[in-house]
């Protein structure tokens, strides 16, 4: 007797746990992390205090936190417009690298001004950059049928050889003992933060404005309809006449401009240079906040910072529990992972025969 | 004669839906016995419990009076059923004989086996060549083969899903001498179908259901198609009639010397097409499925930028260029074969459905934002009108009948009044109520002076309402026939490619 496993797709899916499944995600995350630590021989309750309460006991933790969450959010509402339109931007790490150089790059070439014109001007071009470098899959995508996953994330490496590029050679700071860094952005380049002494910065209210103008465009308006329509069908898109390959371009452009804005924030907010390690893959992991927040503006500010605390966890958990901070990573897969498992499960009827 | 099937008390559910309710009735041996009902009344899902294909909840059938117990179709196989289904199960790329050979339960050699076919085809004449790849067979070919399979089992019972639907007339004649020649030799045939008049000239008893339920099982020889239907309905059916001897005058839609050079072998290359609509007409587009019309509506609805040389022309002016959005624009409708998926988004509310068809309207719109209010009142409007079974257009698409979808999605294209509309399979596998509502609303259309073109497999239904009809074969258009004094030896001809 074989046994099979099969799927049977479910003609009435619930609408309500497409909603709840991260949640689901999440507590199954915790369930399954609490052995990661019994198995190192840890207390998981203790642990998860460590992991998940501590960073954000004080008001530099809460601080700490908007300054994970804003990249993330910034870049996971700018991706879901490429995936509510069933494009796969995996390249948000190179579009936002680029948005650094170009932004950066605008710091640097006028290091001794004071203009208030400066910041705006470097934030405008790291929007361009990373539109700039989002528009070379969407090129390739729409002319040659080139799949965006792959050319996408291959770009995503060469823009960090050419930030590579950039740090050890022109744009190296001749007073910085040789080391691959810039010389540091002029005070007026710098983003202004919200409180003396904490590194929260104005990213945060672009975070918010982006959530607001997304959840009009998505609920209010043609271009948000488009985006619907040939995400669930091409057919359908066909049929009623809209331009695919516009709207191929148009997403990546945004999602581009996105995450090159937040790329801009970095180095111009917390960081003040270039160098070569500005990201610590807020372009991949923006990934999994767009899908955890279901694409859906409000979700996605929710999911940023969930998933900003597992970055700050994970700097705790490796000074307090001396286990690599990598555990951060390990939870940010396994809520990707479980919250693909819900979905596919809320879609699928399974059976063994 | 004596029960070589016998249902008995049937019963199977679905979430939502009892497909089979309490069913019991008997097959006579060697007899043609039809089940006879409308899309949904629960003729697949019994036979496909005869067939070991779905459990039911509770009943039993007896097969010569024993009680069989039918787990899976290999044990319908061991018992003498057979069945062929609706859709083919074949595989493209290989032979006749190899298809056949993958169908056999026993062990046999393809010399022994192509033997053995051999004398089936002769006997009952199938037109077969054994070596033939399945790719370059015809509809009818590839279903003769599917009925080779099962005779080669040499089944006691032969079951028939719908068989006629992809036939042409001259083809289901054909059919039918040899369903008859097998019922003589001692097979006995289960016949599914809803159309009427096939059941009449072909079986001798006919279960009709309705809902899931049996209404009644009785011989064919003293019923009519108008009786039969009564009962299948429980209601009388109106017929469209079209009135055609109008003159029509105005020119509103030309096609001229249309054709494409695909070098996909998966397409029909269209050729020379010439078609000259006028106001106020109904015009056919007939065809056995596959020869080119699924290629004619993506030129005309302009889907993925279709490369052909010729000349499309609606009210003197070149379309040829112009996009999907802009012919929606100039007030061209379109209904497409797929209703869910391409006229419709299953996932979407019934007004964003509306929307879809729409968004070139400026009445929806204040700049980029879309007026929602509108919509809904719209939607409304065409729910009431059409007669559309739903709460309320805030329900998904995918939760309608088709019927009920098909209402929506036409009405819809109707309440945006269009001066041409173009419908691909307008009542395709729908329920007869719709059916008929569908065809009046369609020729209703007409009479206000919108021209329409139809394209369709059901050869009835283009005979219902249209003014003209042409026959597409193998990418070529025949020339037009008027409905009124048509020549059906001549349609049929045509049908199999025999144009003058």
């Amino acid at each position: 007797m074989v046994y099979l496993i099969r799927f049977q797709l479910r003609e009435d899916y619930s609408n309500l746990i497409f909603y709840l499944s991260p949640l689901v995600a999440v507590a199954l995350t915790l369930f399954f992390g609490s052995f990661i630590f019994l198995i190192l021989d840890l207390s998981p309750i203790e642990s998860f205090k460590i992991f998940f309460i501590s960073p954000i006991s004080n008001s530099y933790g809460f601080s700490e936190l908007f300054v994970k969450a804003t990249p993330l959010a910034i870049i996971a509402l700018g991706l879901s417009y490429c995936f509510k339109n069933n494009i796969y931007n995996i390249g948000a790490e190179g579009q936002l690298t680029m948005g650094a150089i170009f932004g950066g790059g605008i710091g640097l070439l006028f290091n001794d001004s004071t203009s208030v014109f400066l910041l705006p001007l470097m934030i405008l071009f790291g929007a361009i950059g990373g539109a700039f470098w989002a528009t070379i899959p969407a090129i390739l995508k729409t002319k040659f049928n080139t799949n965006e996953i792959l050319t996408s994330l291959m770009l995503t490496y060469v823009a960090l050889f050419i930030l590579d590029y950039f740090v050890v050679g022109p744009w190296k700071d001749p007073a910085g003992f040789g080391l691959p860094k810039s010389m540091p952005f002029p005070d007026a380049g710098r983003l202004p933060v919200l409180f003396d002494g904490l590194r929260v910065h104005i990213g945060v209210y672009f975070a918010i404005i982006i959530c607001f103008i997304t959840y009009i465009v998505y609920n209010k308006t043609l271009f948000g309809f488009k985006l619907k329509v040939s995400g669930l069908s091409s057919k359908a898109s066909q049929y009623a006449g809209f331009k695919h390959k516009n709207l191929i371009f148009y997403t990546f452009i945004i999602s581009g401009a996105c995450a090159g804005l937040a790329g801009l924030f970095e180095v111009s907010g917390p960081i003040g240079l270039l160098y070569r390690d500005i990201s610590p893959n807020y372009g991949f992991t923006a990934i999994i906040v767009a899908f955890l927040g279901r694409l859906n503006p409000i979700g996605i500010i929710l999911s940023s910072l969930l998933i900003a605390l597992t970055y700050l966890g994970a700097e705790d958990a490796q000074l307090f529990l001396k286990i690599p901070s990598a555990v951060g990573f390990v939870f940010q897969g396994l809520v990707l992972f479980f919250l693909l498992g819900t979905d596919f499960l809320n879609k699928y009827r399974v059976f063994i025969k | 004669m004596q029960s070589i099937v016998e249902f008995k008390n049937i019963f199977k559910s679905y979430p939502g839906v009892i497909a089979n309710d309490d069913v019991s009735f008997n097959i006579k041996e060697q007899s043609i016995h039809a089940i006879l009902g409308e899309n949904g009344a629960g003729k697949s899902t019994l036979v496909k419990i005869l067939y070991g294909h779905v459990k039911p909840d509770s009943g039993e059938i007896l097969i010569n009076s024993d009680l069989a117990i039918i787990n899976s179709p290999s044990t319908a196989k061991n018992l003498g059923i057979n069945m062929v289904f609706q859709h083919f199960s074949l595989f493209e790329s290989l032979t006749v004989a190899e298809n056949l050979i993958l169908g056999m339960n026993e062990k046999i050699s393809l010399t022994k086996l192509k033997d053995k076919s051999k004398t089936i085809c002769d006997k009952y004449g199938f037109n077969l060549n054994l070596n033939s790849p399945i790719s370059s067979l015809s509809v009818g070919q590839r279903q003769s083969v599917e009925i080779v399979r099962s005779l080669l089992n040499n089944p006691k019972i032969l079951i028939m899903d719908e068989p006629t639907s992809v036939l042409t007339p001259d083809e289901i004649s054909k059919l039918f001498k040899i369903i008859k020649n097998l019922v003589k030799d001692g097979l006995t045939v289960i016949f599914i179908s809803h159309k009427l008049e096939e059941i009449i000239n072909l079986s001798d008893y006919v279960t009709i259901m309705r809902n899931g339920k049996v209404v009644s099982t009785i011989s064919t020889q003293n019923e009519d198609p108008e009786t039969l239907g009564y009962k299948m309905l429980g209601y009388k059916v109106f017929k469209a009639k079209q009135v055609s001897n109008i003159n029509f005058s105005q020119e509103i839609f030309n096609i001229k010397n249309l054709s494409t050079q695909s070098k996909d072998p998966f397409t029909i290359n269209l050729n020379k097409i010439d078609l000259n609509l006028k106001k106020g007409q109904i015009f056919g587009i007939a065809g056995v499925a596959g020869n080119g019309q699924k290629e004619l509506m993506e030129i005309l609805l302009n889907e993925n930028d279709y490369e052909f040389s010729g000349d499309i022309i609606f009210k003197d002016l070149n379309i040829n260029n112009l996009s999907t959005f802009q012919r929606k624009s100039l007030s061209i409708s379109y209904v497409t074969e797929e209703r869910l998926g391409q006229s419709a988004v299953p996932e979407m509310s019934l007004s964003e459905n509306i929307f879809l068809s729409m968004s070139h309207k400026s009445e929806f719109k204040k700049g980029d934002f879309i007026n929602f209010e509108k919509i809904n009142t719209f939607a409304n409007d065409v729910i009431k009108r059409f007669n559309v079974d739903t709460p309320s257009y805030n329900v998904k698409a995918g939760k309608l009948s088709g019927g009920n979808l098909q209402k929506f999605i036409i009405g819809r294209e109707i309440m945006s009044n269009p001066e041409l509309l173009i419908l691909s399979q307008p009542t395709w596998g729908i329920d007869a109520g719709s059916e008929a509502f569908i065809k009046k609303t369609i020729v209703e259309l007409s009479q206000k002076g919108v021209s329409i073109i139809i394209i369709s497999h059901d050869l009835d239904e283009l005979l219902e309402v249209c003014h003209e009809i042409s026959v597409l074969y193998e990418g070529s258009l025949s020339n037009p026939l008027n409905v009124e004094n048509i020549n059906i030896t001549k349609l049929g001809k045509y049908m199999g490619g025999l144009f003058d």
